[in-house]
């Protein structure tokens, strides 16, 4: 397709070629394809949730008994420092950004996304910062070591006086990741905007992708702040600047600002496809349309206003002016509004439905859950007296990880396996799939509730050794993350052979609703081609005499001859 | 469902789903993205500027302002420039389009040269406190976004020349010049931070 009024070569949006490879191989290559890049960069995350998985488990390892015995402090220093970042940049943004791939396209009925290559350019960006960072544990002084976030003047430091050291490698992978990211998020809200199908207003989307947008909005706001931090931290690190050093008139404080100005905002980045993908599956596997569609919407770009105004509560106790802090406590208890308006939704949403317990579902409640508990001890954390009390204690690692791993990891998983027979084709297997819900379920509790209790009686984070008087929660703690590390295999397995040789899946097994259902499974390169369905209404009309698009009993049919 | 429903219904034409006119919405969006980069350094240099105790390195009294000046003239005048350009393509003058075009294309890279030379007869450099470090990264930023302006209108100024390609006008066209406005009002915004409010506390 060739068009004559724009100019293909500054962003060219070229279509998958038909008739491509349609073997293995295509996820190897530089494939423009959406549905590949989803594929290749839910893969490519999971292999690095094993990695920042394993990094943990030594910590775990550690952290069992009080002495620092098994790792060294300074590998300690590195150990969380980097099971953060791939945590965050190789894990969770990059298996977000590989549900977007796969969902926004099929649930809007775009044929790809607006700008494929760009898409391509997105992913392939992952393994290079993926390289630097994992590069950074085989050069000498090993990696960084100041903790995700990086402060200075502890990042800013160079003692071995190299000049290509592992901060600097942080820091490089951490501003490629941005671009990736902000390449994803043009890409992700334009297609949004200008490739709906015919009559999906938007009023009439998939909450799933209102969430996305809300999130990738985000992403288009906080993140050049962050880049713009990073890039005064490599210079203060590397070409001797001092806009972090106090000593040539800096001031390290400005670095929290830029820094948390987008870190805080990018859990909302995490959190609100989570809370489409709570969404989708809880009207699908209760049968009943979701309480309150439109509330639920406009609450994630109320999320997202709200995100951006809540930054300084992560720095109550870095000599933050009392005025500061009390506008921003109060913006951070704002907060709990739109996300109370969405649980509620939820909640009313589950009452009196008659629940289907399949592994999605499981892991979409276990997570809501965890998710209303997070939200509580996060409204803790936002008084100003409390977190001034429990600031870089445990209870703030065990509240970060109730909202990151308990809530949107389950999520993440939840929707792998909703969404796994649509995109491969095939089954999964459910006795495994609750296998891991209820190891994953189990592992999390135990792992994140004891460390509140610690953090409360006053353990620090991010040392290697402790007070005896913590041991018993740390024991508990790590015995919940080995049995994570366990969880991990019914997954893999279950992912592995159902691909492989699991029954093959009829194009809507769940009798969902939603432009993607009536795509065969898998569906082809350009979903529906020139035949995009006319929308009629949104897609949560379980139980109701409502049609979804006009003729559809057409593509139901078309979609079972494929 | 409501009326809100039907209202978006109208705004949306089934063929948007083919057509790639959202090339310039991806890059509005860019653009938009991109300005927060440098709202971040203009919040940073303004809180520097107003809270550090020693502003100017010492033995530097201020900041020469004629050269600027002249600079500033030009660049902003380039924008005007570039948009007769664009009004050229659109009557379906090709050398038009072309001369005025490769005018506003001189026009930055004169104010490139007038860049080079202030950076080469300035005392300080980008180690002399938080003064040079911001002086330079945000005029080196600017300086950055220039240059890459001038490539793009290159790109485009050789794509001119392929049969058939303007017929129409054409959308990389429109992105490169709002791209350049772009470019020009940070600068005017940078001009104003650094060299017009000079006074310390």
């Amino acid at each position: 397709m060739t068009s004559t009024n724009f100019d293909p070569r500054i962003l060219k949006a070229p279509h998958p070629v038909p008739g491509a490879p349609d073997n293995w191989k295509r996820f190897f290559s530089f494939n423009t394809d959406a549905k590949v890049i989803g594929i290749q960069y839910i893969a490519t995350s999971l292999l690095f949730l094993l990695v920042g998985g394993l990094l943990a488990m030594v910590m775990r390892g550690e952290l069992i008994t009080p002495p620092a015995d098994l790792v060294d402090p300074s590998v300690y220093n590195g150990l969380y420092t980097m099971h953060g970042t791939v945590m965050l940049f190789l894990f969770l943004f990059p298996v977000l950004n590989g549900l977007n791939n796969l969902l926004i396209p099929t649930m809007i009925g775009a044929p790809d996304m607006a700008f494929p290559r760009l898409n391509a350019a997105a992913f392939w960006l992952v393994p290079v910062f993926a390289l630097l960072l994992m590069g950074s544990f085989f050069i000498p002084g090993g990696p960084a070591q100041s903790g995700w976030w990086s402060y200075p003047p502890i990042s800013i430091q160079n003692p071995l006086n190299h000049f290509v050291n592992g901060e600097q490698l942080w820091l490089l992978a951490v501003a490629l990741s941005g671009v990736s990211s902000i390449f994803g998020a043009i890409n992700f809200v334009t297609t949004i905007i200008r490739m709906r199908a015919p009559g999906m207003g938007f009023f009439k989307m998939p909450l799933y992708c209102w969430t996305a947008w809300g999130a990738q909005t985000i992403q288009l706001i906080g993140l050049p702040a962050l880049t713009g931090g990073a890039i005064m931290l490599l210079f203060d690190l590397s070409f001797g600047t001092s806009f972090f050093r106090p000593e040539g008139g800096g001031d390290p404080v400005l670095y929290q600002h830029f820094f948390w100005f987008y870190s805080h905002p990018a859990v909302y980045v995490m959190v609100l496809p989570v809370f489409g993908i709570f969404s989708e599956v809880f009207t699908c596997y209760a049968r009943k349309p979701l309480f309150g569609y439109k509330f639920v919407a406009l609450a994630s770009f109320g999320i997202v206003f709200l995100s951006l105004i809540v930054w300084v509560h992560h720095m109550f106790y870095t000599g933050t002016p009392n005025w500061m802090r009390i506008l921003f406590m109060f913006t951070t208890m704002t907060i709990a509004v739109p996300t109370g308006v969405k649980v509620f939704a939820w909640v009313a949403t589950l009452w009196g439905g008659k629940l289907r317990l399949t592994t999605p579902m499981l892991f979409c409640l276990g997570g809501l859950l965890n998710f209303i508990f997070a939200g509580i001890t996060g409204v803790m954390l936002g008084t100003v007296p409390i977190d001034i009390h429990v600031g870089n204690t445990y209870f703030v690692v065990a509240h970060f990880h109730y909202v990151i791993f308990n809530a949107i990891v389950l999520g993440v998983f939840a929707a792998v396996y909703h969404w796994f027979p649509k995109f491969t084709g095939h089954m999964y297997y459910e006795g495994l799939g609750k296998v891991h819900f209820a190891l994953t379920f189990i592992g999390c509790t135990l792992n994140w509730l004891p460390l509140h209790w610690a953090g409360l009686l006053g353990m620090p984070r991010r040392v290697a050794s402790y007070d005896p008087e913590f041991a018993i929660w740390n024991v508990l703690a790590s015995i919940g993350a080995f049995l994570l590390g366990v969880a991990s295999i019914p997954f893999i397995l279950n992912m592995v052979s159902s691909w492989a040789r699991g029954p093959k899946a009829s194009p809507n097994p769940w009798g969902a609703i939603g432009l993607e259902w009536l795509l065969p499974s898998p569906p082809p390169a350009e979903n529906f081609e020139d035949d995009v369905p006319t929308v009629l209404n949104n897609p949560y009309g379980y139980g109701l005499n409502e049609p979804f698009v006009a003729d559809e009993e057409f593509y139901i049919r078309r979609a079972q001859e494929a | 469902m409501t009326s809100l429903d039907s209202s978006s219904q109208l705004n949306h034409t089934p063929g948007h789903i083919k057509h790639s006119g959202h090339n310039l919405t991806g890059f509005v969006i860019f653009l938009c993205s991109e300005s927060i980069i440098f709202l971040a350094f203009f919040a940073g240099f303004t809180l520097f500027k107003i809270t550090s105790p020693e502003w100017l390195p010492p033995g530097v009294e201020g900041l020469e302002v004629r050269m600027p000046l002249i600079n500033t003239i030009v660049l902003v005048s380039s924008s005007f420039v570039a948009y007769f350009a664009e009004r050229y393509l659109h009557k379906g003058n090709l050398w038009g389009f072309r001369i005025v075009w490769f005018i506003t294309m001189l026009m930055g890279a004169y104010f490139v040269y007038g860049q080079y030379v202030e950076w080469s007869s300035l005392e300080f450099g980008l180690g002399s406190g938080v003064f040079g470090g911001t002086f330079y990264l945000l005029t080196g930023f600017h300086g950055l976004h220039v240059i890459t302006g001038i490539g793009l209108m290159g790109l485009m100024l050789f794509h001119s020349f392929r049969p058939g390609n303007y017929e129409k006008g054409d959308m990389g066209v429109t992105a490169v010049s709002l791209f350049w406005h772009f470019v020009d009002v940070i600068w005017i915004i940078l001009f104003v931070l650094i060299y017009v409010w000079q006074r310390t506390n």
